[in-house]
C-alpha cells in the first residue's frame, strides 16, 4: 500500500532482509519437522526416503491413542466451560452501565495472558495437591478446571470484540418491543453473537490442545496429553514418530485458526 | 396523556456535571402529533429516551394516564420507538421484524399473522415480506421500522429523527405519510427532529428545546408567528431583530418606539422587561417601499433572487440591518436597485416583543 505521504516502509534499508529472516526463523524449523515426519529412516536429521511408517507407528501406538483421546476430551470440556464463562463475562463487561472497578475486572479476566504460566502451574499444583488429599479424587477434573481457567481470556476476547461491534440499539429495540431481558438475549443477542462464540470456542480448543506447562504440573500419573506424552518421548529416543504427531497437531491447529479467521469475519 | 414533571438528567459530577435535561415539564395530550424540536445536543432525544425507558432521569416524574412510567422497565411500557438508525433485526425477515413485538406480548398466532399483514399493507411492504432487512432500501427499512413499532398498537409512538437518513424527495413523501398514519391510527406521536420545516408541517404542537430546557410550547403557527424569545425566533425561520422601547401596555397590545423614532403596536410576551426590549419581525411580514412615511428608513444593500421570492437586505439608518422577503411575480423585475434609499413598513401587531 503506497501511502500518499510518499513514505513506504518497504523501501527502507534492510526491510526485505529482516522480513525474510523473521519468516525463515519462524517457519523453517516447522517445515523441517514436517518433512522429517515422512522420513523412512529412524533419524530426525538424516533423510532416507519417503515413507508413512511413522504415521502408522503413531496410529498404532496405544499410548498415543490414549493421549490423543484425553487431549481431545480435555480440550472439548475446557473450551465448553471457558466459552460459557467467557460469554457471561463479555456480557457483563459490555452490556452493563460503566461500573467502578471495570478496569480491574477486565485485567483479572485476562490475567492468564499476563501471569507467567509456570507460576499458575505451580499454584494450581499446590492447591490441587491439597484438594486431592482432602477428597481423594484423582480424575481428569483437575486438568479440565485448570485448562478452563487459562482458556477463558482466549474465548473472552473475540466474544467481547463481537459484542462491542454489535449495535446496542437492536437490544434496546427488542426490549422496547416487550422482550424481557432473557428473551432479548435469546432472540436478538445470541443469534448475532454466534460467530464470536464459535471463534472464541475454537481458539480455546486450540490453546487447550497445545498446552504443556500447566498440564505437566497438574496431571496425575497416567494422565498424559499428546503434548506431555511427546515431551516424555523426547527425554528418551527421538524418532520421527514425534514429528508425525507434531505434524498432525499442527494440521489441527492451523485448520482451527483458519476457521477462526473466517468465522470471526462473518457478518451476520 | 403523558405528563413529564420537573425531569432533570445530569451526567458527570462536580465541574464536569452536565445537564442533558434541565427541569423539563410538559404535558403531551392524547392523539396529538407532538414534536420536540431543537439543535443537536439540546436534550430532545434524551427526553424521548426517558419516556421509552432507556435513560433514568436524575430527578422528576413521568406519568402516563396517571401511572408512574419510571417504575416500569422498557419492556413493560405501552410505548414503542422508531429508532433513528431503524434498529431492524438483521437476522430476521421483514415479516418477522414486524411480528416481534406481538410475539413478545404472547398474542395468538392467527392474530399476529393478521395484524402483521395489515401493517405491511399500511406501509406498502407486502411484496417484501420475506426479504432480509439488509436487502431493502433505506426508505423501505424506515417503513418496516414504523410498521414494527405500530404493530403492537402502542398508546404512544416515539419517533427519533426517523426521516433524517432519507433523501429530500422521500422525506417529503414520508412526512405526509406519517401525518396520515397518525390521523388514521389515533396514536399519540412524539416526534424528535432538528428540522424546523418538518416540525412546522407535521405537528399539532411543537416544543422548542435548547440546552436541556423547553423554551416554548405552541402550535406551529404560534411558534412561528409569536416566538417568545430570541432563540426560538432565530431557530425557526428567519427573523429581523429590532431594538425597541415599550411605551405603554393595554389589552394585550403594547405600544413600542422603534430606533427610527416611529411608534407602532406590537404583541407583548409574558415575562418581558419594561423599557428597552427586542422586537422580532419576520422578513415576509414587512414590505419595502419609498422612504417617505415608512417606519424604518434605510439604504438597500443587496438584492438576492431565490426563485420563489426575493430577499432585500437593507441597512437601516442607525446601524441595524433588516431583510424583507417579497414573493416574485412572473417576468417582473424589482423596481428598486442596490444603493437606493428605501423605507420598511409592517402592519401594527405583527412585531413580537421577545423575552430575553
Amino acid at each position: 500500500m503506497a501511502s500518499s505521504s510518499g513514505f513506504d516502509v518497504r523501501r527502507q534499508f534492510g526491510f526485505t532482509t529482516i522480513a525474510l529472516a523473521c519468516f525463515v526463523m519462524l517457519y523453517l524449523p516447522v517445515v523441517l519437522l514436517v518433512v522429517y515426519s515422512f522420513n523412512a529412516g529412524t533419524s530426525v536429521a538424516i533423510w532416507e526416503g519417503f515413507s508413512l511408517r511413522w504415521y502408522r507407528s503413531a496410529w498404532e501406538n496405544v499410548q498415543v491413542q490414549e493421549a490423543t483421546v484425553r487431549s481431545l476430551v480435555l480440550a472439548f470440556w475446557a473450551s465448553l466451560i471457558s466459552t460459557s464463562v467467557a460469554v457471561m463475562a463479555a456480557l457483563a463487561t459490555t452490556r452493563t452501565r460503566p461500573f467502578k472497578g471495570y478496569s480491574a475486572i477486565f485485567a483479572m479476566i485476562n490475567q492468564p495472558l499476563m501471569v507467567p504460566e509456570i507460576v499458575t502451574a505451580v499454584a494450581l499444583l499446590i492447591v490441587f495437591a491439597a484438594v486431592k488429599v482432602w477428597t481423594g479424587y484423582t480424575g481428569l477434573g483437575y486438568l479440565v478446571l485448570a485448562h478452563s481457567a487459562f482458556c477463558i481470556p482466549f474465548a473472552y476476547l473475540p466474544i467481547r470484540a463481537r459484542l462491542q461491534g454489535m449495535d446496542l440499539s437492536l437490544e434496546q429495540a427488542a426490549s422496547d418491543l416487550y422482550a424481557r431481558p432473557w428473551q432479548v438475549f435469546r432472540r436478538i443477542t445470541l443469534p448475532q453473537l454466534w460467530p464470536g462464540i464459535l471463534a472464541g470456542a475454537m481458539l480455546a480448543f486450540v490453546i487447550s490442545l497445545d498446552d504443556v506447562v500447566i498440564t505437566e504440573f497438574v496431571k496425575s500419573a497416567g494422565q498424559d496429553t499428546l503434548p506431555t506424552y511427546m515431551l516424555g518421548q523426547l527425554r528418551r529416543v527421538v524418532t520421527p514418530e514425534v514429528n508425525a504427531i507434531s505434524t498432525v497437531l499442527l494440521a489441527i491447529s492451523v485448520t482451527m485458526v483458519i476457521a477462526f479467521f473466517f468465522v470471526s469475519r462473518m457478518r451476520k | 396523556m403523558i405528563e413529564v414533571d420537573g425531569v432533570t438528567k445530569a451526567y458527570g459530577s462536580g465541574k464536569t456535571r452536565f445537564l442533558a435535561l434541565d427541569n423539563v415539564t410538559v404535558t403531551i395530550r392524547k392523539n396529538e402529533f407532538f414534536t420536540l424540536l431543537g439543535p443537536s445536543g439540546c436534550g430532545k432525544t434524551t427526553l424521548l429516551r426517558v419516556i421509552a425507558g432507556f435513560v433514568d432521569p436524575t430527578s422528576g416524574t413521568v406519568t402516563m394516564d396517571g401511572a408512574d412510567l419510571l417504575k416500569l422497565p422498557p419492556y413493560a411500557r405501552p410505548v414503542n420507538t422508531v429508532f433513528q438508525s431503524y434498529a431492524l433485526f438483521p437476522h430476521l425477515t421483514v415479516r418477522q421484524n414486524i411480528a416481534f413485538g406481538l410475539e413478545m406480548l404472547g398474542k395468538p398466532r392467527a392474530e399476529i399473522t393478521q395484524t402483521v399483514d395489515e401493517m405491511m399493507a399500511l406501509v406498502q411492504m407486502t411484496k417484501m415480506a420475506d426479504r432480509q432487512t439488509g436487502q431493502i432500501s433505506g426508505g423501505q427499512q424506515q417503513r418496516v421500522a414504523l410498521a414494527r413499532a405500530l404493530a403492537p398498537k402502542p398508546k404512544v409512538l416515539l419517533l427519533d429523527e426517523p426521516l433524517s437518513a432519507l433523501d429530500f424527495k422521500l422525506r417529503k413523501d414520508m412526512q405526509i405519510e406519517l401525518k396520515r398514519l397518525q390521523t388514521e391510527t389515533g396514536i399519540t406521536f412524539i416526534f424528535v427532529t432538528h428540522d424546523q420545516e418538518e416540525a412546522l408541517t407535521m405537528s399539532d404542537r411543537i416544543a422548542v428545546m435548547s440546552a436541556g430546557a423547553i423554551r416554548q410550547i405552541g402550535s406551529p403557527r404560534d411558534i412561528y408567528d409569536h416566538p417568545a424569545e430570541r432563540f426560538v425566533a432565530d431557530f425557526i425561520g428567519d427573523t429581523n431583530f429590532l431594538p425597541a422601547e415599550i411605551l405603554s401596555e393595554a389589552d394585550g397590545v403594547v405600544q413600542v418606539r422603534l430606533g427610527s423614532g416611529a411608534e407602532i403596536a406590537a404583541r407583548p410576551v409574558e415575562g418581558a422587561g419594561r423599557g428597552a426590549v427586542t422586537l422580532a419581525v419576520r422578513p415576509e411580514h414587512a414590505t419595502l417601499g419609498p422612504e417617505a412615511g415608512a417606519l424604518l428608513p434605510g439604504t438597500l444593500r443587496n438584492i438576492v433572487y431565490f426563485g420563489t421570492d426575493t430577499h432585500y437586505h437593507v441597512a437601516l439608518d442607525g446601524g441595524d440591518s433588516f431583510v424583507v422577503r417579497a414573493q416574485n411575480q412572473p417576468d417582473r423585475a424589482s423596481a428598486v436597485a442596490e444603493g437606493d434609499r428605501v423605507g420598511i413598513t409592517f402592519p401594527p401587531g405583527v412585531g413580537q416583543v421577545l423575552r430575553d
